[in-house]
C-alpha cells in the first residue's frame, strides 16, 4: 500500500464541489480513477478542474471546501 | 526560429513594457505587470529592455524550441527545466533545438517573465507587442497563448554568455506585503474612521485579482462623509461624477473591497478613488498571490518621489551589472 499525493498546480481557493448546492466530487474514502475530478481551484475569475491523476482505492482530503491553497500544496492523498 | 507552445499554462501572454499614450482613448497601458523583472529578463539575454517576452501567471507554459536559443526566466520563483533539468532563475541559459522548456510548481511570487534572445517577434500594435486580451489587441493574435501556437523569434544580438542578476538586485515582495499609498483627490469622501481603518486593517488579495485590477478583502467596510450625490453621480456614496482612473488608483465600490487598477485597467468611470499606489510599488503587486496578507501604508508625495528615485537607482544598477 502506498500513498500518492495530489497537489494543487495553482494558488487560489479550493472547492470540493462544482456548485454550492451539489454534492462534493469525492468524499473521503471514495475510490478514484486518474481522470476523475476531485475539486476546483478558483483564481483570476476562472475555475480550474483538479483531476486525481492517479487511480486508487481511497481518497482522503487534507484541505477543506473554500480553503485557500498555495501552488504545490497537497490537497488530498490517495491510497494505492 | 520559432517556439512551439505545447501547453499554455494558465494565462500566458506576450508582453513588453506597454503602450503608453492611448489611455485617454480607453486603451490601457498594458505591458508586464512586473516591469522590472521583464527588463531584467531581456537584459540577461542581450535584448533591448523593451523587447517582447512572455508573462506567465501561477502556472508555467510548456514550450518547444525549433532552434538553439538563449533564455532567461525572472520574476516569481518557479523553477525552469530544460528537458527536465532544472535551470537557475534570474540567469541566462541555453536551450538546444528540439528541447522543451517546462516549469515546476510556483514557490513564491506570482508571475514569471521568459525572455528569449531576439525577442518574441509578433507585430507591433499601437507601438507595442503587449497583449490586451479583452481588446483583442497586440501580442499573439490579441489573445493568451494556446497549445499549437508558434511564436516567431527575432534575430538575437547578444553573445549568449551565461549571465546572472545579483541576489540583491532581484526584487520580490516581502511578507506581509506593504504597499505605499498617496491619498488622492477623493480622500475626503471617507469618514475619519474609514481613513484610519483602511491603513490599520490587514487586507488579503482576492482570488479574482488579475491584470486589470487587484482586488482585496478582509478589512473593515469603509464609510463615507454624508452628502447629497451631485448630478451625474450614482446613488451609492462610493460613486462620483465620472473621472479619469490613473494607473495604480484604488477604487472601493460600495466601500467594501479595494481594487488597485493595474496594467490592463479601464481608464475612467464613476467610482471614487481613495488614493494611488506609488509607482515604486506597482511591480510588487504583479508578484502577489491570492490570499497574500497586505497592509497599505500612507506616504507623502516627497516619500513617493524618494521611493521612485530609489527604484530608478536599482534599475541603473541592474543595467550597469548586465552591460
Amino acid at each position: 500500500m502506498s500513498k500518492h499525493e495530489i497537489r494543487s498546480p495553482l494558488p487560489g481557493t479550493f472547492y470540493r464541489s462544482s456548485a454550492p448546492d451539489v454534492p462534493p466530487f469525492k468524499a473521503d474514502g471514495d475510490a478514484v480513477s486518474s481522470s476523475d475530478a476531485i475539486g476546483l481551484i478558483e483564481v483570476m475569475k476562472t475555475f480550474q478542474e483538479i483531476q486525481a491523476g492517479v487511480a486508487g482505492g481511497s481518497i482522503r482530503f487534507l484541505v477543506d471546501n473554500e480553503e485557500p491553497v498555495m501552488a504545490g500544496q497537497v490537497i488530498a492523498e490517495v491510497e494505492q | 526560429m520559432a517556439i512551439k507552445v505545447l501547453h499554455h499554462g494558465l494565462a500566458t501572454t506576450v508582453q513588453d513594457l506597454g503602450r503608453p499614450g492611448y489611455f485617454h482613448l480607453g486603451i490601457p497601458l498594458g505591458g508586464a505587470m512586473d516591469r522590472y523583472a521583464m527588463r531584467a529578463a531581456n537584459l540577461l539575454v542581450g535584448n533591448d529592455e523593451g523587447s517582447a517576452g512572455l508573462e506567465a501567471v501561477f502556472l508555467g507554459p510548456k514550450l518547444e524550441f525549433t532552434e538553439d536559443a538563449v533564455v532567461a526566466v525572472t520574476g516569481a520563483d518557479m523553477p525552469a527545466k530544460v528537458d527536465g533539468v532544472e535551470q537557475p532563475g534570474w540567469t541566462a541559459f541555453s536551450v538546444r533545438a528540439g528541447q522543451t522548456l517546462t516549469f515546476d510548481f510556483l514557490k513564491s511570487g506570482a508571475r514569471i517573465y521568459i525572455a528569449v534572445a531576439g525577442g518574441i517577434d509578433v507585430p507591433l500594435a499601437l507601438g507595442s507587442r503587449s497583449t490586451y486580451p479583452i481588446g483583442a489587441l497586440g501580442g499573439y493574435k490579441g489573445r493568451p497563448l494556446a497549445a499549437g501556437d508558434e511564436l516567431p523569434v527575432g534575430a538575437a544580438n547578444g553573445s549568449g554568455e551565461a549571465r546572472s542578476v545579483a541576489e540583491q538586485l532581484r526584487r520580490l515582495p516581502a511578507a506581509p506585503v506593504a504597499l505605499r499609498v498617496l491619498p488622492g483627490l477623493y480622500w475626503d469622501r471617507l469618514s475619519d474612521e474609514a481613513k484610519l481603518s483602511f491603513f490599520a486593517d490587514e487586507w488579503k488579495v482576492a482570488p479574482e485579482a488579475d491584470r486589470m485590477g487587484y482586488r482585496f478583502r478582509g478589512g473593515r467596510k469603509l464609510s463615507f462623509v454624508e452628502r447629497e450625490q451631485p448630478f451625474g453621480a450614482g446613488s451609492d456614496p462610493s460613486n462620483i461624477v465620472d473621472s479619469c482612473y490613473p494607473y495604480g488608483s484604488i477604487q472601493v465600490p460600495g466601500g467594501t473591497e479595494p481594487i488597485i487598477l493595474h496594467r490592463d485597467a479601464v481608464s475612467g468611470g464613476g467610482y471614487f478613488m481613495l488614493g494611488t499606489v506609488i509607482s515604486a510599488d506597482m511591480d510588487l503587486i504583479g508578484q502577489m498571490q491570492p490570499h497574500t496578507p497586505t497592509r497599505f501604508v500612507e506616504v507623502t508625495m516627497d516619500e513617493a518621489l524618494a521611493a521612485r528615485a530609489e527604484e530608478n537607482t536599482r534599475l541603473e544598477a541592474l543595467r550597469t551589472s548586465l552591460r
